[in-house]
Order: C-alpha cells, then structure tokens, then sequence
C-alpha cells in the first residue's frame, strides 16, 4: 500500500515546516499558528502509528488549550516584539553550528542502532489488536490498573500548576474594599459603639 | 515504501533539532522559547509513541501521556510568570532578567 507512506510523507513533511517556521517567524502570533499547524500533523502521525486517543488529546487539550493560551498572552502583552529580534542574525551561526552537530549526533545514533534481542520478550502491557480492543479502551485498562499512581500523581502536577498560576497571576488592587471576615468577628461591644451623653439644648 | 521506525525517530529528530536551534535564534524573545520548548516534547512525544507502536508495548503511550501532562503544565506556569513579570517591569526581554544576578 503506498498510502500509509505517502500520508506520512505529507504529514511529517508540513510538520517539520511549519516547526521551521515557529522558530524563524517574525510576528509571534504566526509562531503560534504555525505551531498549532505542527501539532496537528503530530496528532496526524500519532493516528498513523495507531495511537487515536494521544492524537485526540493532542489535538483537543494541546491545541485547544494551551496553545490557545500561548495565543492568549501573546496578544495580552502589549510588546515590540521587533525590539526582541535585534541580534537574531548574532546568534544564527552558533544556533545553527550547535542545532547541526545534535542533528549529526541523532543520525549516527539512528544509523548504528538496533533494537536489542531481548526487548520484544520483556514487553510490559502489549498492545491488543485494534479489531478486538480500541485504543483507548486499552490505554485505560493499563492506565487505570497498573499505572493508577502515576495517574494521580500527574493529577497533582496539574493541580499544582493551577494553583501557581493563580497565585502567580492573581493581584488585589488596592483601591478595591475586600470584606475582612476575621475583623469582623474580632469586633467587640466596647470598640464598635462609642456611647455620648447629649446634654438638652447643648447638642455635641 | 514501507515506513519503519527510523522514519519516524528522523522526524523526532529533525523535530528535536528545530526545537534547540530555536532556544537558541531567539534568545529575546520568552514566548518563542517556550514555543521551542513545546516543539522539543511534541518530538519526545512522537518518539515515545514510534517505540510504543513498533514494539507493541502500551506503557510507552502511558509515559507520551504523563509527558503531555507534564508539558501543559509548564507552559501555564511559564506563562503565569511571563504575566507576572510583564506587570513588574513593562518587558519581557530575557536580558532584564536579571534582578537576582548577583
């Protein structure tokens, strides 16, 4: 079947131009679009390579949420981005020198590298085929068992990260009246009524 | 014409290698360094899945998960002290950060 390779082809080509283009953009605001086109076409390889329900949480709380986010402040901060961009030919040659010699790194990795003899025996949680069990059915049957603290742990990471973020963002304006409960209980009889004789035909 | 896994660990590479190159064109600029950082995880990501797919072990889609997990929370708290600091000092260019240089 040429299909398959020729989705990928497509997929994994306007994946890694747009990344190009996320890094090279001069207005933020295409950065971020063209890092959802990104996005997407990984989500496209995920369902390629069987994986539908990372895909759909790719593309449903990565794209949706957080690079919306991403979108969000960029337009929130009011900044000469073209102020930030002096200096972006200074630093194209070590960028590019260093992006190479990772490159080279990877491939040679890639190119004298097999998977070992032993590994397909000491699988943990095999795939069931796709006919008989969906993908993320079998994704929860593990994540839900064997991986549940992980689970929950990832569950605290997200809370943690909610509440900094609010802690981080949040600010009282000073000129705003806020109810202060515990004042409010702490008030006594003798600090809450002044009690004034007024004599008849003096006044105060 | 068949696809095998050195297709896909090429593009988590070349993905990777986008990723760094960018940290490293925009120095400036906090948010396109973030972006960077999201393009490096969406690679390890794409690599975790390849090697879950063509071994057929699950646990490797499990671990793509936690690293999403992981990932969005980074970018929100990274954001939030993007904010934070933009209310403070009206910029956010990186070489301003440098209150606590001592």
């Amino acid at each position: 079947m040429i299909f398959p390779a020729l989705f990928f082809y497509l997929f994994a080509g306007v994946c890694i131009a747009a990344a190009v283009m996320v890094v090279a953009s001069r207005n933020p605001v295409h950065s971020v679009l063209f890092l959802i086109l990104a996005f997407v076409n990984a989500a496209a390889l995920f369902i390629l390579l069987g994986a539908e329900f990372l895909a759909m949480i790719l593309i449903i709380v990565y794209v949706g949420a957080v690079l919306v986010l991403f979108l969000f402040v960029v337009m929130m901060l009011d900044v000469d981005f073209s102020e930030l961009r002096q200096g972006f030919l200074q630093y194209l040659p070590i960028g590019a020198l260093l992006g190479g010699i990772l490159l080279i790194e990877l491939v040679l990795v890639l190119i004298g590298w097999t998977v070992g003899p032993g590994v397909r025996q000491t699988i943990a949680a095999p795939i069931p085929s796709p006919a008989s069990v969906l993908n993320t059915e079998a994704l929860g049957h593990v994540l839900y068992t064997r991986y549940v603290y992980f689970f929950q742990a990832a569950g605290v990471v997200l809370l943690v990260a909610m509440i900094g973020a609010i802690v981080l963002t949040l600010r009282h304006k000073p000129y705003v009246k806020r109810q202060s409960i515990a004042e409010q209980i702490a008030r006594t009889k003798a600090s809450a009524i002044e009690i004034v004789k007024v004599r008849p035909g003096q006044g105060l | 014409m068949t696809i095998g896994l050195g297709h896909y660990l090429t593009v988590a590479a070349i993905l990777f290698t986008i990723g760094i190159f960018g940290i490293f064109l925009n120095r400036k600029n906090v948010i396109i360094i973030l972006m960077s950082i999201e393009v490096i995880l969406l690679a390890v990501n794409l690599n975790l899945v390849a090697f879950s797919a063509f071994l057929g072990d699950l646990v490797g889609q499990v671990y793509a998960l936690l690293v999403l997990t992981v990932a969005a929370a980074e970018a929100a708290i990274g954001l939030a002290i993007l904010v934070a600091y933009y209310r403070n000092r009206g910029s956010i260019a990186v070489e301003d950060i440098n209150l606590m240089k001592g």
